[in-house]
């Protein structure tokens, strides 16, 4: 390890501490790292331009694929925008469940981010125990919609599906669970000192960094930054619940921006939406689910419309943002998904910038990343990839691949 | 004299099976335990075997760059050392088949070896992983080796001063002449702290969480390890659960001597089948404690964190437990 001698190593885009393909180009010194180049779009999948070629009513359920997790996020955000351009008033009982449904999302999201932390830090018995925790929101997520993890529940003007009186017990079992073992979470994260010791200090954000990098979400959050969509532009059911932004000072009486407070404002925010879907079901109003159950009916509605709105959301990550072009013609004409990953990947440069090779991985999913909803664009050797090109390399595989094995090494060019 | 030495050289593969199964095993219950312990269910106990079985028909792929005499020749060298431990070390209440041929220094060096042939394969495969790898695998070895070497001199210096006369290395006198009874109060509770320390290099020796900073998954994608894939993959395999029933046999050796024969008055081939189900007993806490608990409790340390651990904290430690015994001789002189 001689001094001032570099040498570089690629951090993905196929490694074991991303759980989807980015590339980390770290220069490193020692076991020191000097400087970090990130490079995206290894997992294009087109969803903007299928979606172009849908009717809005489709595009829904597209809109549901764009991320496993956050699957509330894009299709409320995209009906948001549907509704606005269309002037669709829904109504209020919708917004409640709206709001429940995505509330257990972000529970979901945030217990499944804790586990991916600790299995990051070789901590394996935790990722085992806060997915074992994670059932409990898997469960009631089934209970309600059906689905394990895809709730399918959001449609233009309301819900699909309605949550009964009779349900309600179910939901309350449920948060009554994470607010029992809430404190044992708290005290696996934020007292175990081995776990103190590789996240305090480590991965620092600056707050002007974060507001320069208009970083998201919790990213933003644990580095003081007071930015919610929820509680800046309520929508659905929030200006009735009263959100505020949770930074880590509640719990620490301090913020330093690191890995350590991104963890404590995430095991934060699974509280406040336990407590946020008690408020629901407290308050939660009588009434329709949607302001027309037919679908054809919708569908003529939304057809030819004309006109463009956004879509926001505070999704478990941060902000997503959709922005709909609609022409008078039977699809959209623009379609512009911004998930909250393309804001917060580059405060990555920041916070690695001086840290040790074995901060990478927990550094780098401190963030939360999800690469399949920040792609836009399909990129090899520094050129995108066009339309046409991307076909013919995919005709020349499966040509290759019909051939019989062996055949297709020296055709992927 | 010739006949002993065939007798020796005809124990050699005896032991080499027994090490092998019972690495194999340990490593396989290592495995249930720590599932168990993490609400998981776990593979079958045999899973290892299985492994080892399908490791050794894979594809042995070496790297274009790789120096190719170094990287096929480590997991040779590892497992030969590992199961070469074996051979100096009282396993079951026999002695140790080498016994008169080396002592505690050797058996140190033993130790080392199959992490050397793991940093050299690491260099050797010409990969910028390993080789992050292999430096810290190097790291770690350089800071383990001090409390070891510190608790490895302390007991030999009690048995110097105790029982003048005797080889003082000598795990077998050692072995015979249990070290607690060696010493007073005080001395005891150094003693505790050396075998403490001895548990706490364990997991560094054998490469397992906190202190796998060198293979580290997540970090390093398995470091030293990366390029290695088949029958060479499998050997460091089997030197890994080798060395794990080796390092555990030693701690026995010095710390937990004691047959069980005696004292359920059994004789003959009984008493050979008692010691050796007790010795399997002792060996199943040594790895539960050394392997199995201190990986699913904590998470893993930095490099930096795990120099100052072992440097820090255990060779403190280690020197307060030699401090202890000293002080302990010198009351008992006093006394007497």
């Amino acid at each position: 390890m001689s001094e001032g001698k570099t040498f570089k190593i690629a951090v993905g885009p196929v490694h074991p501490a991303l759980k989807e393909p980015v590339q980390l180009n770290c220069e490193i010194e020692g076991e020191q790292v000097k400087h970090v180049d990130i490079e995206l779009s290894q997992v294009h999948r087109s969803i903007e331009w299928i979606g172009t070629r849908r009717n809005p009513v489709q595009v829904v359920f597209l809109a549901e694929k764009i991320c496993g997790i956050c699957n509330i996020c894009h299709t409320l955000c995209f009906c948001e925008a549907v509704e606005s351009i269309a002037g669709i008033e829904v109504p209020a009982r919708a917004h409640y469940i709206r709001t429940i449904a995505a509330e257990l999302e972000r529970i979901h999201s945030h217990i499944l981010w804790a586990g991916v932390a600790a299995h990051e830090l070789g901590f394996d018995s935790v990722m085992h125990y806060t997915w074992k925790l994670r059932e409990k929101v898997l469960d009631t997520t089934e209970y309600l919609t059906g689905n394990r993890i895809g709730k399918a529940i959001v449609t233009i003007g309301g819900t699909k599906r309605d949550i009964e009186e009779k349900q309600f017990g179910k939901i309350r079992e449920a948060c009554n669970y994470y607010r029992q073992n809430f404190s044992r979470l708290r005290d696996i994260f934020l007292k175990d000192p081995i776990i103190k010791a590789r996240a305090r200090d480590i991965g620092i954000l600056r707050r002007d960094d974060a507001l320069s990098l208009c970083a998201v979400g919790p990213t933003a959050r644990a580095s003081g930054v007071k930015k919610d969509v929820r509680q800046d532009e309520a929508y659905a059911a929030y200006p009735d619940l009263d959100v505020k932004a949770i930074t880590p000072k509640e719990l620490l009486g301090e913020i330093r921006g690191d890995v350590y407070d991104r963890i404590a404002v995430r095991l934060l925010e699974v509280l406040q939406s336990v407590e946020l879907i008690e408020k629901c079901l407290k308050q939660m109003p009588e009434g329709k689910i949607a302001y027309e159950s037919k679908l054809a009916k919708v569908l003529s509605d939304v057809k030819q419309l004309k006109g463009e709105a956004i879509g926001r959301h505070e999704a478990p990550r941060g902000e997503v943002f959709h922005y709909l072009k609609m022409v008078g013609e039977e699809t959209p004409y623009s379609w512009k998904v911004r998930a909250p990953t393309y804001n917060n990947i580059l405060s990555w440069i920041p916070m690695l910038k001086g840290a040790q090779i074995a901060d990478i991985p927990i550094v780098a999913a401190s963030i939360d990343p999800c690469m399949s909803c920040t792609n836009r664009a399909a990129i090899a050797d520094g050129k995108e990839l066009g339309n046409e090109k991307l076909h013919r390399l995919s005709v020349e595989k499966t040509r290759s691949l019909k051939k019989g094995p062996g055949s297709e090494r020296g055709n992927c060019n | 004299m010739n006949e002993l030495i065939i007798y020796q050289l005809a124990s050699v593969p005896a032991i080499a099976a027994l090490g092998i199964i019972l690495g194999l095993l340990f490593k396989g219950i290592d495995r249930v335990l720590a599932a168990r312990m993490q609400a998981r269910i776990g593979p079958p106990i045999r899973q290892p075997f299985r492994d080892l079985r399908k490791l050794m028909i894979k594809e042995n792929i070496v790297p274009k760059n790789a120096v190719r005499f170094v990287f096929n020749g480590m997991p040779l060298l590892a497992v030969a050392a590992s199961i070469t431990i074996l051979l100096y070390v009282p396993i079951a209440g026999f002695l140790p088949l080498m016994q008169g041929y080396g002592d505690l220094i050797l058996l140190l060096y033993l130790l080392l070896i199959p992490s050397l042939a793991l940093v050299l394969g690491g260099f050797a495969s010409a990969s910028p992983y390993a080789s992050i790898g292999a430096q810290r695998e190097m790291v770690s070895m350089i800071s383990y080796e001090l409390p070891l070497a510190v608790a490895v001199a302390s007991i030999a210096w009690l048995f110097s001063r105790a029982m003048p006369g005797i080889a003082s290395f000598s795990l077998a006198a050692i072995a015979a002449n249990p070290v607690w009874e060696l010493v007073g109060p005080v001395g005891f509770i150094g003693l505790l702290a050396l075998f403490l320390i001895l548990l706490a290099v364990m997991p560094g020796e054998i490469g397992v969480i906190p202190f796998d900073t060198a293979e580290a998954e997540t970090e390093i994608a398995s470091g030293m390890l990366v390029e290695y894939s088949g029958r060479n993959l499998a050997l460091f395999y089997l030197a890994d659960a080798v060395k794990t029933v080796g390092f555990a046999s030693i701690l026995i050796a010095i710390f937990l001597p004691y047959g069980i024969s005696g004292t359920l008055s059994l004789q003959g081939a009984n008493a050979v089948a008692a010691d050796a189900l007790f010795f399997l007993l002792k060996l199943f806490i040594v790895v539960f404690i050394g392997r199995v608990l201190i990986r699913v409790a904590v998470p893993r340390l930095r490099i930096t964190q795990v120099v100052k651990a072992y440097w820090g904290y255990a060779t403190i430690a280690a020197l307060c437990g030699l401090s202890l015994i000293a002080l302990d001789a010198i009351l008992l002189a006093g006394g007497c």
